[in-house]
């Protein structure tokens, strides 16, 4: 009895705690979380605050699945598995209470509920799902602060397919009364649009809306937005640039309540956020540049130069200044506020003055002239940060006169800095200076070496690759090359000879491949001293197995000499039996090799290194081995999906969920109740991975490289100039390549030297003048006088070095008019008048659409009206005034078209490109198996051109030449036509060719033309006419899928075929069977690339599901189905 | 974007973590620890930005941190963002600290952390700067404050408190805009072709 007393008594404090009243739970929770940091913080080792976090979580875990448990201590508990979860210690048992907690708890434990939520899950997390109808839920709710709690986790992670779901009441949200529910709604639907673009698009008008807002925080808010969709497509939000500056204007005027203010600044982030969306808009386009220059003017001496803020926006400003068309009274004043950052004693405004420096380097070199001496100071500064910012800007600014000196600087800093971020940055970048401006061979194998040693195993893998390339396919001068190749194998022994286990891995690999191949060229060097080198390599612990076989493998190539194979000997004894194979097969190499010289020297022949290999890929040499196996009995070989496939089927369990197993079926998996989350989501975070791998390959490109050259010393450059003029722009500036600079040998005259300076500051001006030689035009040179030969040393071969630009800004002079053909999809300019008077007739009767969607035709038109609009745009753009006449030249364009290409339809023929002697243009012809892109090259000039050649790359697609050879001469006035076959390699929603024309006028010299062509997907689209059990068969061979809900054609009679029939024709697809309310479409790129459409009619809409054996096709063809239904 | 906002003290333990992208728990761990060694090791008299470390993102993202007293405040952003914009974006997300808190300091992020996140939350949503204006962010934050205290004294009456709670909307802020000035017209577009 005593003992049940007992029990009770020790066990009441606990219960009282657990449900005691409201006022005091919140102060025992409150002191448990005291207690629980309390006794955190009074832990000395790691060890203990790890047993201490799970005693509390275990202790945690018990009271959350307690019934008890109310929801007020449920929301104390939560804060403190948030806590622990800070520390990074996994409470996953508590994720299911706190969606639970969202769902049942009042508007204060909601609260914390959403914030667990949102702390714990991420948007692939499958708990997620369960919180979408508590969303929904709040989302409809009368209270305010419920729908803001939704729209902020809404905003902060969503499941990708559930958005249609609660889309709708989201958007409803942008007409709330209050101002902060707009807000956020308008947030989160930015939100949506970053994860989900296609299913915002119709919702673009709406965003028009919130852009006028009454309120300034939603128009703010709006700005978001517009900064991405202007990023995206510029040309497609000019008309608003107008609005954009109305209101920076009365910003900057103070116009808004003060309630804005900050530090008496207006509203300076929306400020900062105008600027960018004007810089976006002003970039090379006058008309609309021209609009701005007076309230740049007017931001630029508002902010005087008092806070932090100001200098914000200043710094923006001069970022648009230098962006935009421009305008020398404003450059003139932006010059003085970089001077004014890069002179200031504040650090930030230091690196912000140095990063606006290396803005405009290449516009206005010489700025940098100015402050060369502050810019020398920055490369001694403390702070790395600044010191690293410097050397960017130096790297922009190298050319073979100064190279040495900024690699130095360059290798300095990368003795200093610790981070591996920066050293492989780096790293790179002396790479690319080296090869590209080594003044001698020396210098060149140096700085590489330093390049192995200290980027070691962290470098980019490409940077060795290339090194090697180089060497191996040496340059235009035979004997240069040998010197090099010798250079770098004296290097290389004597390194070998020093201390070899200091250096990286990659390095040593490096060495052997150099010393395999070249060590002959050095007859000093006997070859079985070579291989002891190479030996002692593979005796050192640090080596690993991967460099031991290069090691092996550079043995194999130098141990014909007899004095050498008993090293050889020795070695392959020793791997022979290693237990790594690949060493072994090596070591095996090694032995037979060294024993039968003759048949070394077939197999690895000194002479004939540079000859191609040819490659049997069909294998045939293997034919009689595979014949001989199957006769013996040997299973025939299949391919990896029908091997799957068979496996799948003669499995007892399968494990494929019974919905996917034939199209046919699928009608019991309608678009809610999808398979299961997790499958799903890893579909759609596969396609977002890729979507993201490429634009960080886009990214590592450099942003200013190659940017058009719209600046001279005078000021703005006019693209286009009178052929006369032509002389004066063709005259040597400092911003040509050095390689360029070469071709001509300019003369150097000298400038007089700057006034006399004190002793001390006597090293610095050297270093400034041997840092910026070269920067300054040729007839003003630099400070030292030193005037150097440029020529580029180590010159690439020409296949390898003209290469085409890749970077987009480098093709942004280009006309607009290649976004028309984004909408001109596969139809002849005839079908195109149709369709236009087609879509026309549908805006109009609105009435009729209204029913489905009042919004959507509303949409298009603000859509398309742009890209096809060309003609406005053309001159809007400022392009050249004989551009005008040139458009109806194009039209007797058509009768240059093959004969052969002739009788098939054509797109409409655009002008891409003019220059003062070249016309280009270009259209496609979609053929039965593949697309012909025809380019015209037309010869405007008066005298002819010589040796054309045209080179045409996209990264998604194949190009091949009908004919190769370069066009002789292409007399004045007339035309030349080069034809080119498009296979998609990568499908994508549309395409970009980036075309390059190399000729020589009379002159001599050599010109370029760059053109950009943009062609949809929908051109290579071709019907697959299958039956349906191939179709079948075929669909689950697939691995790539996607699902969407697209809009029915609901006012037909039959939706389903009326919608099928309009995406047949549209987008040349073929319909294999319609059965009830499913149908079954296919289509192909080329033969292998299919593409299998499955459609089902639900709730009004049609669930799309596609599956293609490429990666990106479902997507991308999606896109343009979409596209399809709403034009229509 | 703002990827993610980091607050740690001097010796580096945690006191907020908002990450606007996902990473996993021992990544995030990760980041928080380099992310003070990196900025730990910074002097005073150096500038506040720091390339990127490796694990954030690459040569896009950047840090961009103060350091008050005990505390630094870490915010990584990429380049779409103004680098001294967010400076004062955390200064004045200090100083509403400062004002809910009523002279904040770490103490008051220990154990409050739901409200630093409830007040972060009022400046920054998902990843996107939502308000910069010092007064609209502690309105908000007060309102819901109001609703605890109001919540504790009705919790007796449950239904009651349930209509009160209903009936209780956020205070309209007055923020008198001359409408006419701001009118940006929706540009008339010409119907389509």
């Amino acid at each position: 009895m005593s003992d049940v007393m007992e029990k009770t008594l020790t066990a009441l404090p606990s219960l009282l705690s657990l449900d005691s009243q409201p006022g005091s739970a919140k102060l025992s929770a409150n002191s448990k979380l005291g207690n629980l940091i309390r006794g955190i913080t009074e832990l000395t080792s790691k060890h203990e605050e790890e047993k201490l976090i799970q005693r509390e979580l275990s202790s945690i875990k018990e009271q959350v699945s307690s019934p008890n448990t109310t929801m007020r201590q449920m929301k104390e508990l939560m804060v403190r598995t948030i806590y622990c979860e800070m520390l990074g210690y996994e409470a996953s048992f508590s994720y299911i209470h706190a969606i639970k907690l969202a769902q049942q708890g009042n508007v204060l434990e909601k609260r914390v509920g959403y914030l667990a939520v949102s702390l714990f899950l991420n948007e692939s997390h499958e708990l997620l799902l369960l919180l979408v109808n508590t969303v929904l839920k709040d989302l409809q709710s009368t209270n305010l602060i419920e729908v803001c709690m939704a729209l902020t986790v809404v905003s902060q992670m969503f499941p990708k397919d559930m958005i249609p779901a609660i889309l709708p009441l989201v958007e409803e949200k942008l007409s709330h009364s209050k101002e902060i529910i707009r807000r956020k709604a308008v947030l989160a639907l930015y939100k949506f649009y970053l994860i989900a673009p296609n299913q915002v698009q119709h919702i673009h008008n709406k965003f028009r809306k919130a852009l006028c807002d009454k309120d300034p925080g939603v128009m703010s808010a709006s700005l978001h937005i517009y900064l991405q969709l202007i990023q995206e497509n510029p040309e497609g939000y000019k008309d608003l640039t107008m609005s954009f500056v109305t209101i920076l204007k009365q910003v900057v005027m103070g116009k808004l309540p003060m309630d804005f203010n900050y530090h008496c600044v207006p509203a300076p982030w929306l400020q900062i956020h105008l600027l960018r969306i004007l810089s976006l808009l002003g970039k090379n386009d006058q008309s609309m540049s021209e609009i701005m220059y007076e309230i740049l003017d007017e931001s630029l001496q508002r902010a005087e130069m008092n806070h932090n803020i100001t200098y914000a926006i200043l710094y923006e400003c001069v970022k648009c200044i230098y962006t935009i068309h421009p305008k020398p009274d404003l450059l003139e004043k932006a010059a003085k506020c970089i001077g004014s950052f890069v002179l200031s004693p504040r650090i930030n405004l230091k690196y912000l003055g140095l990063k606006a420096l290396t803005y405009v380097v290449q516009q206005d070199p010489k700025l940098v002239l100015q402050h060369q001496m502050t810019i020398i100071e920055c490369l001694d500064h403390p702070d790395l940060i600044i010191k690293r910012e410097t050397l960017e800007l130096l790297f922009r600014i190298t050319n073979a006169q100064n190279v040495t000196v900024i690699v130095e600087k360059m290798l300095d800093f990368l003795q200093v800095s610790e981070d591996n971020h920066t050293t492989i940055d780096l790293v790179g970048k002396v790479a690319e200076l080296a090869e590209k401006y080594a003044p001698d061979n020396e210098w060149f194998i140096e700085t590489m070496n330093t390049v192995f040693s200290v980027g070691g195993d962290v470098m980019q893998p490409d940077i060795p690759n290339s090194f090697l390339k180089l060497l191996l396919e040496g340059f235009d001068s035979v004997e240069e090359d040998k010197k090099l190749r010798l250079f770098a194998v004296n290097s290389y022994v004597s390194l070998l000879q020093g201390e070899p286990s200091r250096l990286p891995q990659r390095f040593l690999q490096v060495i052997c491949w150099v010393l395999g191949e070249y060590a002959h060229l050095n007859e000093d060097v006997e070859p079985d001293a070579v291989l002891r080198l190479l030996a002692k390599l593979l005796d050192m612990k640090s080596s690993t197995s991967e460099t031991k076989s290069w090691v092996l493998i550079a043995m194999t190539k130098l141990c014909s000499g007899g004095a050498a194979f008993s090293v050889a000997h020795e070695v392959s004894e020793t791997y022979g039996s290693s237990m790594d194979t690949m060493l072994r097969q090596r070591a095996q190499e090694l032995q037979h090799l060294s024993q039968d010289s003759a048949l070394q020297s077939r197999v690895f022949p000194r002479s004939g290194s540079q000859e191609p290999v040819e490659v049997d890929s069909s294998l045939s040499f293997l034919d009689g081995f595979v014949s001989e196996a199957l006769a013996a009995g040997a299973a025939p070989y299949k391919p990896p999906h029908q091997r799957q496939e068979e496996m799948s089927r003669s499995k007892v369990l399968s494990l494929e969920p019974y919905g996917l197993s034939l199209p046919i079926s699928m009608s019991s998996c309608s678009v809610t109740d999808r398979q299961s989350p997790t499958l799903l989501s890893m579909s759609s975070s596969l396609s977002g991975d890729s979507a993201e791998l490429s634009h960080k390959a886009s990214s590592t490109t450099l942003k200013l490289d190659g940017v058009t050259r719209v600046w001279g010393r005078e000021g703005y450059l006019v693209q286009r100039e009178p052929v006369q003029e032509a002389a004066q722009v063709e005259a040597p500036s400092p911003l040509r390549s050095p390689r360029q600079q070469g071709d001509e040998d300019s003369p150097h005259s000298q400038t007089p030297t700057p006034t006399p300076t004190p002793e001390s500051e006597q090293e610095k001006q050297q270093l400034a003048s041997s840092l910026f030689v070269g920067l300054a035009s040729p007839s003003s040179v630099s400070l030292m006088g030193k005037s150097e030969q440029t020529s580029q040393r180590f010159r690439r071969k020409a296949r390898i070095q003209d290469k085409p630009p890749t970077s987009g800004e480098q093709i942004n002079n280009l006309p607009p008019g290649g976004a028309a053909d984004l909408l001109l999809d596969s139809n002849v300019s005839s079908e195109l008048v149709s369709s236009l008077e087609q879509t026309h007739r549908n805006s109009l009767d609105l009435t009729a659409n209204g029913a489905c969607d009042a919004e959507l035709p509303d949409g298009d038109v603000k859509e398309i009206k742009t890209p096809l609009s060309t003609d406005d745009s053309v001159l809007a753009a400022g392009l050249s005034p004989h551009e005008g006449p040139d458009r109806p030249k194009d039209l007797c364009l058509t009768s240059y078209l093959p004969a052969e290409l002739s009788g098939l339809s054509h797109s409409e023929i655009t002008l891409l490109c003019t220059n003062q002697s070249l016309d280009l243009s270009a259209c496609h012809v979609q053929k039965e198996d593949c697309v012909e892109l025809v380019v015209f090259i037309k010869n405007s000039s008066d005298s002819a051109a010589h040796q054309l050649q045209m080179q045409i790359s996209c990264e998604e697609i194949e190009v091949s030449c009908v004919c190769d050879s370069p066009v002789e001469e292409l007399k004045s006035h007339s035309v030349t036509v080069c034809q080119y076959f498009l296979t998609v390699k990568r499908p994508s929603v549309c395409f970009d060719l980036v075309g390059m024309v190399y000729y020589q006028l009379a002159a001599g010299s050599l010109q370029t033309a760059q053109f950009l062509y943009k062609l949809p997907l929908t051109s290579f689209i071709r019907p697959l006419a299958v039956s349906t059990e191939e179709y079948g068969t075929m669909w689950l061979a697939f691995s790539h899928d996607t699902k969407q809900n697209l809009p029915l054609m609901k006012d037909e009679r039959e939706p389903l075929t009326a919608t099928l029939n309009l995406l047949k024709t549209k987008l040349q697809l073929h319909v294999v069977e319609i059965i009830g309310e499913e149908g079954i479409v296919a289509c192909c790129l080329r033969p292998d690339q299919q593409c299998l459409l499955h459609c089902r009619m639900h709730a009004g809409m049609l669930a799309a599901w596609l599956r293609s054996p490429v990666p990106d096709l479902p997507d991308s063809l999606l896109y343009h189905c979409q596209r399809a239904l709403q034009e229509r | 974007m703002i990827k993610a906002i980091l607050i740690f003290n001097n010796h580096g333990k945690p006191r907020l973590s908002k990450f606007y992208e996902h990473y996993n728990e021992d990544t995030e761990q990760q980041i928080i620890r380099e992310t003070f060694h990196l900025v730990s090791k910074r002097d005073e008299n150096v500038c506040n930005f720091l390339e990127g470390g490796m694990l954030i993102g690459g040569s896009d993202y950047k840090l961009i941190y103060r350091h008050y007293a005990t505390l630094y405040f870490v915010f990584c952003v990429d380049s779409s963002e103004s680098e001294l914009g967010i400076l004062d974006l955390i200064q004045v997300f200090v100083e509403t600290l400062d004002k809910c808190f009523e002279n904040v300091c770490e103490l008051d992020l220990i154990f409050h952390v739901d409200k630093v996140h409830h007040i972060l939350a009022e400046m920054v949503m998902g990843g996107m700067v939502l308000e910069t204006n010092m007064n609209e962010i502690i309105t908000q934050v007060d309102t819901q404050n109001k609703m605890e205290k109001s919540e504790a004294g009705i919790a007796g009456a449950p239904a009651r408190a349930v209509s009160a709670v209903k009936n209780m909307n956020l205070p309209e802020m007055p923020r008198n805009i001359n409408i006419g000035d701001i009118s940006i017209k929706v540009p008339n577009l010409p119907s389509f072709k």
